[in-house]
C-alpha cells in the first residue's frame, strides 16, 4: 500500500467522496449553490448547517474517546442546555433583548460545563467505568430536561436567539462559524500544546502517564468538561434553529451518531489516538448520508437500515481481524493457534 | 453474623425493594396487597425476560444495545405474519424466537471473530432491527387473533383472590431457567470465567468463542421472547415499541448488583432490580401528582448509588488483597 492510502483520512474521505459522487450522478444540480438576498443556498450548505450540532458533539466525543472513555450523556446535555436557554428566554419580558439572550446562552453553557464536570468527576475521581458513569446522566438527564420544560415544548419568539442556529454571517450560516471556532480551539489546544500528547498517553495507559508526571485525573476531568460544553453549544444551535426546546426528543440518539462519527473518522474506541479532522469528516459523512437518503426518495424510515449497514461496513474495514481474515484467503500457510491467541492478546 | 462480601450488593438490592414496598404500603391505602405485587410481575414481564438475557451478556463482560429494537421487530413480525398474512401463531411464535436467536448469533459471531467492540456491533444491530420494523410497516398493526387475545386476557387465579397473567408465568419460568443455567451448568460457569478474564479462560482451555457467541444468542432469544410477551401485552406491532428499552434493561441489571465489568453478579439480583423499577413506577402512579419524568430521575439516582456502592466494595476488596 502506498503511504497515501495509509493516511488515516484516506478511507473516510473515500466514503465521503463516493457519497457526494453518487449524489452528483443522481441529481446533477446537487453542487449548485445559489445566492438569495445575500445568503448562500444549496444542498452542500444545508449539509454543513444541519450537520453543525453533530460535528460539535462529535469533536467533544473524540477527545473523550481518546482517553479510552465514552460519553453517553451528550444527547441529554443537548436537551438540557436547549431547554434551560429557551425557558429563560421565554420567561423574559423582552425576548429580543441582547442581555437576556447572552445571559441565557451563558447559563446554558455553564450548566453543561457543570454536567460535564459531574461526568468527569465520576470517571476520574470515583474511578467508575465511563460507559456506566455517563449512563447515569443519560437516564437522569432526559428526566431533568423534561422537568425543565414541564414535559411541553417551549417555543420562543426571539429573532436574535434564532440567529444562532439559523442566521447567516457573510453569506454563510452562522452555525458554521461556531463549529469552526470550536474546532480551531480544539486543534490548537491539542496539536500546538502538549495537551494532545497528554490525552493520548492517558488513553494508552493512565497509570503509566501518572507515573511519568502527567496529572491523569485532571486530563480526564477536562476532556469530559470539554465534551459537556460542546454538547451544550450543540443544544443551543439545535434549539435556536427551530426556536423551541423539546425535552423528549431534542438530541435523541445524538450520542450514538457522535460515537459513530468518531469511529468512522478513524479514532479507535480503545483510546490513545485521535483524529479531530477525521471526526469532522465522519460527521459530514453521516449528515450527507441522511441527506442522500432523503433526496433519492427512500422512505426516511429505512434510513436506519442503511445506517446499520454503513456502520457494519466501516467497522469491518477497520477491524484488523477482518482484514487478516480476508488476507488469509490468499495465503497458503495457516497458524490456527497463533491466530486464536492473537485475537485475544491484542 | 458475618456476611460474605460478595453477597452485599444483592442483599442491598433486596432490602431496598422491601423498604420501598413497605414505605409505599404505609403511605398509600390499597398499596399493600398481593395483587399489587403480582401486577409488578405482570406489567414488567417483558422487562424481566430481557433483563435475564442482558444479565448473561453483562456477566460475560459485554453489552447488548439491540434488545429494545429486537423486541419491536418481534412484535412487528408477529403482527405482520399473523394479521396480514394469516399465518397461525403456532408457526409464527417459534419463527420469531428463532429469528431473535439468529440475530443474536450473528452479532456475537461478529463481536468475537472480527474483534469489534460489542458496543458498536450491537449498536448497528439496534439500527438494523429498528429499521427493519419500518420496512414491514410504518404504522401500528393491531392484532385481533383469538389466540393472542386469549393469551392477553387469561388470568391464572392464585390463592388470596389475586391472579397472574400468562406472560408473568413465562417470565418467572425464564428467571428460574436462567438461575439454573447461570449457577448449575457448565455454560454458566464459562460465562462467569469469561467475564472475569477472557485471556485466562482461554488459557484454561474454556470454549471462549462458543460461550461468547452463545451469550449473544441467548440475549437475542430472550429479547424475541420478550417481544412475543410484549405482543400479548400490547396486542399490536409497532416500530416505536420499546424505544430506549435497552437502558431500562441495563439499569435493572446494574441495580440488581451485577458489575458491568463482568464476572460478578446474580440473576436473582436482576429479578429484584426489575421489581425495584416496577415499584418506583407504581409509587409514582399511586402518588398521582408526580410526573413520569421523575421515574427517570429516580432511576438515575439509584444507578448512581449502586455504582458507587459497588465501587466502594470492589476497591475495599482490592486493598484487603494487597
Amino acid at each position: 500500500m502506498s503511504p497515501f492510502m495509509k493516511h488515516h483520512l484516506f478511507w473516510p474521505l473515500c466514503v465521503l467522496a463516493a457519497l457526494l459522487l453518487f449524489n452528483l450522478c443522481y441529481s446533477p444540480d446537487f453542487f449548485s449553490i445559489t445566492i438569495h438576498d445575500g445568503h448562500l443556498y444549496g444542498s452542500l450548505i444545508d449539509i454543513l448547517n444541519f450537520g453543525a450540532p453533530l460535528i460539535l458533539v462529535a469533536i467533544g466525543m473524540t477527545l473523550v474517546v481518546a482517553t479510552k472513555g465514552i460519553d453517553l450523556s451528550v444527547g441529554s446535555i443537548v436537551a438540557i442546555s436547549g431547554a434551560i436557554a429557551c425557558l429563560r428566554i421565554s420567561s423574559g419580558a423582552d425576548q429580543n433583548s441582547m442581555g437576556l439572550i447572552l445571559g441565557s446562552v451563558l447559563l446554558a453553557v455553564l450548566l453543561s460545563l457543570v454536567l460535564g464536570a459531574w461526568n468527569g468527576l465520576l470517571v476520574s475521581g470515583a474511578g467508575i467505568q465511563p460507559i456506566i458513569a455517563t449512563l447515569i446522566l443519560m437516564v437522569a438527564g432526559r428526566g431533568i430536561a423534561q422537568l425543565i420544560t414541564g414535559g411541553q415544548i417551549i417555543t420562543v419568539t426571539s429573532s436574535n436567539y434564532a440567529y444562532i442556529g439559523s442566521g447567516s454571517l457573510a453569506a454563510l450560516p452562522f452555525s458554521i462559524f461556531v463549529v469552526a471556532l470550536v474546532l480551531m480551539i480544539a486543534l490548537l489546544l491539542t496539536r500546538r500544546t502538549a495537551l494532545g500528547l497528554f490525552i493520548e498517553s492517558v488513553g494508552c495507559n493512565p497509570a503509566a502517564s501518572s507515573m511519568s508526571g502527567i496529572r491523569a485525573h485532571w486530563v480526564i476531568l477536562s476532556v469530559y468538561v470539554f465534551c459537556g460544553v460542546c454538547a451544550g453549544i450543540a443544544g443551543l444551535l439545535l434549539s435556536s434553529n427551530v426556536s423551541s426546546a423539546d425535552g423528549n426528543n431534542a438530541g435523541l440518539w445524538y450520542e450514538l451518531d457522535a460515537i459513530l462519527a468518531v469511529v468512522i473518522g478513524g479514532t479507535s474506541l480503545n483510546g490513545g489516538r485521535f483524529y479531530l479532522t477525521g471526526t469532522v469528516i465522519g460527521a459530514l459523512i453521516i449528515q450527507t448520508l441522511t441527506t442522500t437518503i432523503y433526496m433519492i426518495g427512500v422512505p426516511p424510515e429505512i434510513t436506519l437500515v442503511v445506517k446499520a449497514f454503513v456502520v457494519l461496513a466501516v467497522c469491518l474495514i477497520q477491524s484488523d481481524a477482518f482484514r487478516a481474515a480476508i488476507a488469509a484467503r490468499w495465503k497458503s500457510r495457516h497458524y490456527p493457534a497463533e491466530k486464536e491467541m492473537g485475537r485475544h492478546v491484542s | 453474623m458475618s456476611l460474605n462480601r460478595k453477597y452485599i450488593p444483592i442483599v442491598v438490592t433486596i432490602l431496598l425493594f422491601i423498604v420501598m414496598f413497605t414505605a409505599g404500603s404505609f403511605r398509600y391505602t390499597g398499596f399493600f396487597s398481593l395483587q399489587v405485587l403480582m401486577n409488578l410481575l405482570i406489567d414488567n414481564a417483558f422487562l424481566l425476560i430481557t433483563a435475564v438475557g442482558m444479565s448473561f451478556v453483562i456477566l460475560s463482560g459485554g453489552i447488548d444495545l439491540s434488545v429494545g429494537s429486537v423486541i419491536a421487530l418481534s412484535t412487528m413480525v408477529s403482527a405482520g405474519l399473523v394479521q396480514q398474512q394469516g399465518w397461525p401463531p403456532a408457526v409464527v411464535i417459534p419463527l420469531v424466537l428463532l429469528m431473535g436467536a439468529v440475530f443474536g448469533t450473528l452479532m456475537g459471531a461478529m463481536i468475537h471473530y472480527f474483534a469489534i467492540q460489542p458496543f458498536i456491533v450491537t449498536l448497528a444491530g439496534m439500527f438494523l432491527a429498528r429499521g427493519l420494523c419500518y420496512v414491514i410497516s410504518i404504522d401500528t398493526i393491531t392484532i385481533d387473533h383469538s389466540f393472542y387475545t386469549a393469551m392477553a386476557q387469561t388470568r391464572i387465579p392464585l390463592p388470596g383472590g389475586s391472579f397472574l397473567s400468562i406472560s408473568a408465568v413465562i417470565a418467572l419460568l425464564a428467571v428460574a431457567a436462567a438461575i439454573f443455567t447461570a449457577h448449575y451448568t457448565r455454560f454458566g460457569r464459562n460465562v462467569y470465567a469469561l467475564g472475569g478474564n477472557e485471556q485466562s479462560s482461554l488459557l484454561m482451555g474454556l470454549p471462549v468463542a462458543r460461550t461468547k457467541v452463545l451469550v449473544y444468542t441467548l440475549s437475542g432469544f430472550c429479547s424475541a421472547l420478550a417481544g412475543v410477551v410484549f405482543t400479548f401485552y400490547m396486542l399490536s406491532g409497532y416500530g416505536l415499541h420499546a424505544v430506549g428499552f435497552e437502558l431500562d434493561t441495563i439499569a435493572a441489571v446494574v441495580i440488581g448488583g451485577t458489575l458491568l465489568t463482568g464476572g460478578v453478579g446474580y440473576v436473582l439480583g436482576t429479578f429484584f432490580g426489575v421489581l425495584i423499577q416496577g415499584v418506583i413506577q407504581t409509587i409514582i402512579s399511586f402518588e398521582g401528582t408526580l410526573s413520569s419524568w421523575w421515574t427517570k430521575i429516580v432511576i438515575g439516582l439509584l444507578l448512581f448509588i449502586f455504582i458507587l456502592l459497588q465501587r466502594v466494595l470492589s476497591s475495599r476488596r482490592l486493598t484487603v488483597k494487597e
